[in-house]
């Protein structure tokens, strides 16, 4: 066989495993991205869409942060000023959590229409250029 | 001054239109005077771009607040050190900077390179233009850094406190050093397809430019990690965040294109491969910029979304269109010389190597606009994490550590069993060794185990390679052993600072398999309560909370949290996290609090503690306590990684594409042994 080929064989089995791991790769961690009314639309025309995995961007109402710090407990409420869910979130808030900011919270929408939060990032308005802002504990 | 500065850009910009288009025109025709007034062209839009620089850093000195820009990212009491490094911190400053940078860069291509290539340089000097008036335009038509307000307010909102950070201040610059000196090959690029002259000549100058664009960008980008982890106080360095990958996806056909040059230098094979390579790392480098600024992308980044990402976009399908359809005009005259001889030789190695860059690249550019594709496909937004990015790029990136070990080594051609027994017998059994112990040590971590088994492996050929280098000259010339390394270096730099920039990766890798042991504890204590910690090493670290203290300091209120640190029961110190609340000269908060890690660090792991706060009032404290295994060597292989790149670029006798050509069938080994 010409080297030629058998480089193509080579290539194309690495090709077909990086695709392979890739298709599967989004199958497992791909997760939703919405907004609450979106979320909300979701809901309604299909209930087994609670506690499915996802990640909801919204803005945290102004004066609905409530800390608990012996629990390090996080309960606020988001909204995309059409839609608003309550949030619980368990964990270290990042430093530019704060009212009216703009955050992902990745987690599940329980039945009782609170959303429980595994992790939390939060945007800085727009005072903040050139360079990320805090991300809440990734891996 | 500022005014200065505003006319200076729109002067820039005619100057720019004129000479991009004599530039063109000069080139096509051969007229000496057209291209002269295209490179004069280049040096003089530099000079208009000092100026604006000035006027923009003068302004901010000076506190003119009267300015958009001064207000908004500087006050009265932000220190004068971080004061200048505004100059890059908002949008507006950037591009400024990004233009005069590449004008920076142009003017040194042509002076340092007009005597050589007389045919390419009226056309390096209109690309150059072309992008510098681009900048220029955006600048002027979107986001002018000299716009004043309608009154002055009497002080500015400040700097972001994250950005108050030694590491802040050199981080973007070497990132847009890196993005931007990209320009230089992809002149160089269209410039050979252009006027045709498609030899190896001018191989080598892109080359060099590479090197110089891939240096920046690789120091940028472990500046950016360490920023993030000192100052973040997530525990990490590297989030697969869209901003990330956008400076990792030029960095990745760059670092390609350095290894498939030395096959087409070699072979005269990958010629149109090449020329793809340089034309797409440079789009890519737009494509970084239109996502980040365009803000179609959500990031944890977060830039003014602007319309300034439109530009962008219009200006990243005019490159493409115009360089691709370049190459495929010239895609009959790119043939390669020669063919694949053998499955078993450096060619088929550095092939494979090209392709796993590639393929790296796609995925981390598909995971990136994951969320846009399946928003056309399907209608919802679906996002991947780093879940995703690492179970495709874990096992791309070890395979790709194993070619880091066998393409140096292997000859070229076609290797025989004797080269092959005789450059990787040690090689071989260091990785085995590797693994064996590992195992015996009980680490449970498959591609932990792989990682430091290739790490073996690698390091081994290098040292091998120096060691025989090494002996040759201490044989034949009679050289004492530090004479004759140092020799075997300087008379290589190419080759032997590749070995080098492959040991600081080989440190990375070991630093990344690092935290497969990472772990996590979250503590509440009262003043005088410990909580103990096992590390992967199975010591047992004790943490006892002082209280917290609160003070003033600079332009910040302190609030700071002390923990006694002992490691079984030795005791190693006091280790102080902070949140500081930064003020305004009135006295009044500005920003959110920010959080000051602290971080005790040696070879084999980080203690990495973050005071998360106090419950109200009281001097009880939360902690997170991260133990890091091994980031000390992400740091330093980033040294030695720029340390290698500064050996390879060193300027001086390089011997000529034609000299290496020659001596290439014979093989590396026998040019050190002969």
């Amino acid at each position: 066989m010409k080297a030629q080929t058998k480089f193509l064989i080579g290539g194309g089995l690495i090709l077909a495993t990086v695709g392979y791991l890739m298709a599967s790769g989004i199958k497992e961690t791909g997760v939703y991205y919405l907004t609450p009314s979106e979320l909300a639309a979701k809901v309604r025309t299909d209930h087994s869409f609670y506690d499915v995995g996802m990640k909801m961007g919204a803005r945290v109402v102004k004066g609905s942060i409530q800390r608990d710090v012996a629990s390090q407990t996080i309960t606020f409420r988001v909204t995309d000023g059409v839609q608003s869910y309550p949030v619980v979130y368990r964990g270290l808030a990042p430093d530019t959590f704060t009212d009216e900011v703009d955050v992902v919270v990745e987690g599940r929408l329980q039945p009782d229409g609170t959303f429980r939060a595994t992790t939390l990032l939060a945007k800085c308005g727009s005072r903040y250029e050139a360079s990320p802002t805090q991300g809440g504990p990734r891996v | 001054m500022t005014d200065l500065g505003n006319i200076a850009l729109w002067v820039a910009l005619l100057i720019g239109c004129w000479g991009s288009a004599v530039a063109f025109v000069g080139g096509r025709t051969g007229r000496a005077e057209l291209a002269l007034s295209a490179e004069r062209a280049v040096y003089v839009t530099w000079g208009l771009l000092v100026i604006a620089s000035v006027g923009l850093m003068r302004a901010l000195l000076t506190h003119d607040f009267n300015v958009e820009y001064v207000a908004s990212y500087t006050s009265r009491n932000l220190p004068v050190y971080y004061t200048w490094s505004a100059f890059y911190a908002g949008q507006k400053g950037s591009l400024l900077l990004w233009a005069i940078v590449v004008a920076t860069f142009g003017s040194a291509a042509l002076l340092a390179n007009r005597g050589r290539y007389r045919e390419l340089m009226p056309y390096v000097a209109g690309v150059v233009l072309v992008v510098v008036t681009f900048f220029v335009a955006v600048m002027l038509f979107a986001s002018n850094p000299f716009e004043r307000l309608g009154f002055t307010p009497p002080d500015g909102r400040g700097l972001n406190p994250q950005l108050q950070n030694p590491g802040m201040t050199i981080h973007p610059p070497m990132l847009y050093l890196g993005y931007t000196s990209i320009t230089i090959p992809f002149a160089f690029a269209v410039a050979a397809l252009l006027s045709g002259r498609l030899d190896t000549g001018w191989l080598h100058a892109i080359r060099r430019w590479t090197l110089l664009s891939w240096l920046f960008l690789s120091c940028g980008i472990v500046l950016g990690m360490w920023w993030a982890y000192v100052e973040l106080g997530w525990g990490g360095y590297w989030a697969w965040d869209p901003v990330e990958n956008a400076s990792f996806l030029p960095w990745l056909t760059m670092t390609a294109f350095l290894h498939s040059v030395m096959i087409q230098e070699k072979r005269g094979m990958l010629k149109r491969w090449n020329v793809g390579l340089v034309v797409g790392s440079f789009l890519l480098s737009i494509f970084g910029t239109f996502i980040t600024r365009s803000g179609v992308i959500s990031s944890v980044h977060s830039f003014t979304q602007s319309s300034v990402g439109y530009f962008f976009l219009a200006f990243l399908l005019f490159a493409a269109v115009a360089g691709f359809s370049l190459l495929y005009y010239r895609w009959p005259e790119l043939e390669a010389e020669a063919k694949l001889e053998s499955m078993v030789s450096r060619e088929a190695a550095f092939l494979f190597n090209n392709l796993i860059f590639i393929v790296i690249a796609f995925s981390v550019l598909w995971g990136t606009l994951f969320p846009i594709l399946s928003e056309w496909v399907k209608g919802t937004k679906v996002t991947v994490g780093p879940p995703f990015f690492n179970q495709v790029n874990v096992p791309l990136g070890l395979l790709l550590l194993l070619l880091t070990g066998i393409g140096p080594l292997i000859a070229w051609r076609r290797a025989s069993p004797g080269n092959l027994k005789r450059q990787f017998r040690w090689p071989v059994a260091a990785m085995l060794l590797t693994a064996v112990a590992l195992a015996a040590a009980r680490i449970s971590d498959g591609w932990a185990i792989a990682a430091y088994a290739l790490a073996a492996f690698v390091t081994t050929t290098v040292a091998q390679e120096f060691v025989r280098g090494t002996g040759a000259r201490h044989r034949l010339h009679g050289e004492s052993i530090p004479v004759a390394l140092g020799r075997l270096i300087a008379r290589n730099r190419r080759r032997y600072g590749g070995y080098v920039v492959h040991l600081g990766m080989v440190m990375l890798f070991a630093g990344f398999a690092g935290l497969a042991f990472k772990s996590d504890t979250e503590a509440t204590l009262k003043p005088g309560e410990s909580v103990t910690v096992r590390s992967p090493y199975g010591h047992a670290y004790r943490f006892t909370h002082q209280g917290v203290s609160q003070y003033e300091q600079l332009n910040r209120f302190v609030s700071a949290a002390s923990m006694d640190v002992w490691r079984d029961e030795k005791y190693l110190g006091v280790m102080k996290s902070e949140k500081r609340q930064h003020m305004d000269s009135m006295g009044r908060p500005t920003f959110e609090p920010s959080t000051e890690v602290a971080i005790r660090s040696d070879l084999r792991e980080d203690v990495y503690l973050v005071y998360a706060g106090s419950v109200q009032g009281t001097e009880e404290a939360v902690y997170r306590i991260t133990l890091n295994p091994l980031v000390w060597w992400v740091w330093y292989g980033g040294v030695v990684l720029v340390i290698g790149g500064l050996i390879t670029m060193w300027p001086g006798d390089a011997p000529t594409a034609a000299s290496r050509r020659r001596a290439a069938p014979a093989g590396y080994v026998a040019q050190v042994t002969t």
